[in-house]
């Protein structure tokens, strides 16, 4: 009797912790398998010529994606230049001010409804007051979308990190006689330096891969430009307008792009907890 | 010995004059920092407020009915949300089902059962699985899972579920591979690392006291995850599961690839259907006038529900942190 007890829990136990460790080898064996369908899908369009070459016409041979990535590359500095310090002050004003105030909490709270909003809610916006008012798409108005789905990831991760510094540091500051901008930006965000670093690596190769809020406002650019102030071709959206495509030299540029984007985002994210681990644990 | 009497009047008047100098920054500061703060207040109310806009001509002229209306004709443009709205909740149902059991295995895995040294690399693979941009999910859902499911997946769950009484007809119909179940699987994966990494988080803050002591009685690893950890952390698991249904709800690129795009509601989920993300995404480039207004207004409908999903989620993985001590 007792013994049929133990030998049922023992069991349940054991098909317990069987189907966890499927569950984990499945999440393993899909991350693998993109991975590798990326690969073999994608390998063979990587040549010289898909850094120097501009998206073909439609029916026409050859091609490469010089252009897409000039310009996802453009939007996503730009993103970062424009994000880094909107994402920083709120960061830093939730950190130091934000223990008791109503705004605070209430800013931490939007934040994070916007850290997860749908990114093409946030292309209708941005196609509402700047596509639809110029009358045209842009790289501009691409970058703005971007940077508002990267802005939020800084805010937090830099509140985040400033939190983690250590109580004593800040103390010892005050103690000096230092006043509270000298003690947040001299002291506790030079501190926290890495982390707010980490943040904004993760938020870059967050909107690294985002195609939906691109769509209604960078659209695509079928020729090589830099001008931030016409459509501008982009990875992501060249990569969903090719991969369903007839064409087969299409099909092959958009594996190939799928490819160099998984990579960076994926070395992206790999580098900021590197970085993070390496530095943040001094 | 000789000092002048007011030496010492002049230092304090120039620590008073630093002393206000500082003050005067520190308020300056403040004021800059929390100006930057409204930016992100005020970038709410802009959505909102120009999404409502917007959709203002599609909204007045179909009232509150436009969310039941089972209607999307751009050419006669009669327009309603319920077969988008119909596609984005069962999809997003899917989702979850499937998710949340898996993403509770991964946890309890690298919480209670992985040796040690083998926990960081593994919950990375599982963080970077959530870093996989969502084009990515969308092309392999098509390309390399429809195909696959269409011939082995489908007609296995046909032979099987399809037979069940009552569920059964929801897997009839044609077997073609995409699909709002498709659709529902594929989102599945998307969200699965965000779950599991919250559960894992929450799983972690459970104090060791407790898991030792019901060790300590003789529980099983199970029993221990089933009995004392789930419990404790309950609020923040739900929370958890939310936030991934927030996810699921709001994504596009891979749902639009896999889900069929066909504005009908059909009784099978093997059938294609559309939800509000893969219509805007779809149909945007050559909407006008009022097309564009009732595309709007579905993203207003879009982001309402995930604020609100969203919103809950977070009250209750904050509840659950401050009832059960704080997580740093």
């Amino acid at each position: 009797m007792d013994l049929a007890i133990y030998r049922r829990r023992k069991l349940v136990n054991r098909i317990g912790l069987t189907l966890s460790m499927g569950a984990m080898a499945l999440g393993l064996i899909v991350l693998l398998w993109i991975l590798v369908v990326l690969f073999k899908n994608g390998f063979s369009a990587i040549d010289w010529a898909m850094f120097t070459e501009s998206t073909p016409a439609p029916g026409s041979e050859g091609g490469g994606l010089a252009n897409a990535i000039v310009g996802s590359l453009l939007m996503v500095v730009v993103t970062a230049l424009v994000s880094t310090p909107i994402g920083i002050f709120p960061g830093v004003y939730l950190a130091e001010y934000g223990d008791q105030s109503k705004t605070a909490s209430l800013t931490r709270f939007v934040t994070d409804i916007m850290l997860s909003a749908p990114s093409i809610v946030l292309g209708l916006f941005v196609y509402a007051v700047m596509v639809a008012q110029m009358k045209h798409f842009s790289g501009w108005a691409g970058t703005m979308a971007l940077s508002l789905i990267a802005i939020p990831v800084v805010v937090r991760t830099t509140e985040n990190m400033l939190r983690l510094v250590p109580g004593g540091l800040r103390e010892a500051a005050f103690g000096l006689g230092a006043p509270r901008w000298k003690v947040a930006t001299f002291v506790t965000l030079r501190a926290a330096r890495a982390g707010v670093m980490t943040g904004l690596l993760l938020a870059l190769a967050r909107i690294s891969g985002e195609t939906a809020p691109l769509l209604f406002t960078a659209l695509n650019n079928q020729f090589f430009s830099t001008n931030m102030n016409a459509p501008m071709a982009n990875l992501p959206v060249v990569i969903f307008q090719f991969a369903m495509s007839p064409y087969d030299n299409w099909v092959r540029l958009a594996g190939g792009g799928a490819l160099l984007i998984t990579l960076t985002v994926l070395v992206l994210n790999i580098i900021a907890r590197v970085f993070f681990r390496d530095q943040g644990s001094r | 010995m000789n000092t002048s009497p007011s030496a010492p009047a002049s230092a304090s008047s120039q620590v008073q004059a630093v002393a206000r100098r500082q003050r005067l920054e520190d308020s300056l500061f403040h004021l800059i920092t929390w100006l930057f703060s409204m930016l992100v207040l005020l970038a709410l109310l802009g959505i909102i407020a120009s999404l409502f806009i917007t959709a203002w001509p599609a909204l007045s002229k179909f009232g509150s009915e436009f969310i039941w209306r089972v209607e999307w004709d751009i050419v006669n443009e009669e327009f309603g949300a319920a077969i988008a709205i119909f596609g984005t909740v069962i999809s997003a149902a899917i989702a979850l089902l499937i998710a949340v059991p898996l993403s509770f295995g991964i946890a309890l895995f690298l919480t209670e059962n992985c040796p040690v040294t083998l926990r960081r690399p593994l919950g990375t693979a599982i963080e970077l699985l959530a870093a996989v941009p969502s084009i990515i999910y969308g092309m392999f859902g098509l390309f390399i899972f429809a195909p696959l499911f269409a011939q082995y997946g489908q007609p296995a769950l046909q032979s099987t579920l399809g037979q069940m009484p009552i569920i059964g007809h929801l897997f009839g119909g044609a077997m073609n591979g995409i699909g709002i179940l498709a659709a529902g699987i594929v989102l599945a994966f998307m969200i699965l690392p965000f779950i599991a990494a919250v559960m894992r988080d929450v799983f972690e803050i459970v104090p060791p006291v407790l898991r030792e002591s019901a060790y300590g009685l003789g529980c099983t690893t199970w029993e221990v995850v089933r009995y004392i950890v789930l419990p404790y952390t309950q609020k923040g698991v739900i929370g958890g599961v939310m936030l991934g249904l927030g996810r699921a709800l709001g994504e596009t690129m891979a749902v639009t690839f896999v889900i069929g795009n066909s504005q009908r509601i059909t009784g099978s989920l093997f059938s294609p259907g559309s939800s509000i993300a893969s219509t805007l995404a779809n149909e945007f480039g050559e909407a006008a006038d009022l097309h564009m207004s009732a595309l709007f207004a579905l993203g207003l409908l879009l982001f309402a529900i995930t604020f609100v999903v969203l919103a809950l989620a977070k009250l209750l993985i904050a509840r659950g942190e401050k009832a059960k001590g704080t997580k740093t």
